[in-house]
């Protein structure tokens, strides 16, 4: 059975590359076949994160268009044969796909793939309703921020209208200093707020950025404390029942002094 | 110093703040995003007040208003004949 997947959010900037580029990362590691689809025409990202920006040929629009098949436009990943990456078009204006031309690619790809993975562009206009049209799963990505928290409660409306209801939700950049000294909502809170069934809290990670620098996606590095929660991810969507994992706390000393700045 | 204790002590954490103004922001959101909701719950309160009263459908008016730090569902149906129980 395969299952296709958006990574969807509302606001921008939030992660949905990243999350993404780990997630397929994580589930080819796995041995699971993946594709992943940029669907933010215009703003190509998730080929760089991929580090397989220079192996590019053809595009999504592309395919849409008949130029050429599906398997010639494939970007195999360099270290992981069983992923493979849809780019978008850099150019093309944003009206070039829709919806109908997207579910239809993604019914061919289920045939091959264990997962379709879909990075879906911020907003809530033509390339959101296009993202989503071919999706089984809705993977919406927020931060414990109160404009991205809200954006995510209004992508979570529209897919609700779409009649896509099996949304997940990942709460990304969280920093574990913040929330123990309660200036930052956590898990709870955005549980309470949203009420969508939350399958992975990632700590903000300076190895997100080091390793979107080099092209490869931090999931695979055991030093990260990002890495480890997206590879709970992927476990997660695999079925398995993986306990969220204690960030590193600090301790009441060290919160007093910092109250009181000595 | 004072500040400090004041904050630790006092006033309420940044991270509950958050929350609550969401909860009540996202009340509004949510109702403001759906006509159909406030359709179907305008047409079954109708169902349910002219069981006891007959009441004037064109005049009547329901709203979400935020009354201080709380959303309250406002309505103001007016009343043209009280029904007879038996
Ligand atoms: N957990 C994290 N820790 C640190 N930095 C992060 C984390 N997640 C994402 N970032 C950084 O945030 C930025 C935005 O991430 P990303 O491009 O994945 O967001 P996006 O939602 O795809 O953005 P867009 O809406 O523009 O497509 C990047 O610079 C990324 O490195
Ligand atoms: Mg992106």
């Amino acid at each position: 059975m395969s299952e296709v997947i958006v990574v969807t959010s509302g606001k921008g900037g939030v992660g949905k590359s990243t999350t993404t580029a780990n997630l397929g990362v994580g589930l080819a590691m796995r041995g699971k076949k993946v594709v992943l689809i940029d669907t933010d025409t215009g703003l190509r990202n998730l080929d760089l994160l991929l580090g397989l920006e220079n192996r590019i040929m053809y595009d999504l629009v592309d395919v849409i268009d008949g130029r050429v098949e599906i398997k010639k436009a494939l970007v195999r990943h360099k270290k992981y044969e069983n992923l493979q990456l849809l780019p978008t078009s850099q150019v093309k204006d944003k009206s070039a796909v829709n919806p109908a031309d997207l579910m239809a690619l993604c019914d061919e790809l289920r045939k091959e793939y264990d997962y379709v993975i879909i990075d879906c562009p911020a907003g809530i206009e033509q390339g959101f309703q296009t993202a989503i049209a071919g999706a089984d799963t809705a993977i919406v990505v927020t931060m414990p921020e109160v404009s991205a928290v809200r954006d995510a409660d209004k992508i979570i409306g529209e897919l609700g209208r779409s009649e896509k209801d099996n949304i997940k939700l990942i709460i990304n950049r969280i920093r574990p200093a913040m929330v123990d000294s309660g200036e930052m909502m956590d898990m709870d809170d955005i549980n309470d707020i949203l009420a969508i069934k939350c399958i992975g809290q990632v700590p903000d990670d300076i190895k997100v950025v080091t390793s979107a620098n080099r092209g490869e996606p931090v999931v695979g590095d055991s030093d990260s404390q990002a890495g480890k929660a997206y590879e709970n991810i992927v476990g997660r969507l695999l079925g398995e029942d993986i306990p969220f994992m204690e960030f590193e706390k600090e301790g009441f000393f060290k919160r007093l002094k910092k109250a009181f700045k000595f | 110093m004072l500040d400090s204790i004041k904050r630790m002590f006092s006033s309420e954490k940044s991270g509950k703040v958050a929350k609550k103004r969401l909860q009540m922001v996202l009340i509004q959101d949510r109702a403001s995003v759906s006509p159909e909701v406030m359709e179907k719950l305008r047409d079954d309160i109708i169902q349910v007040i002219s069981k006891y009263m007959v009441i004037d459908k064109a005049d009547m008016e329901i709203s979400l208003e935020n009354v201080d730090d709380s959303v309250a569902l406002v309505a103001n149906i007016p009343v043209q004949n009280m029904r007879h129980h038996r």
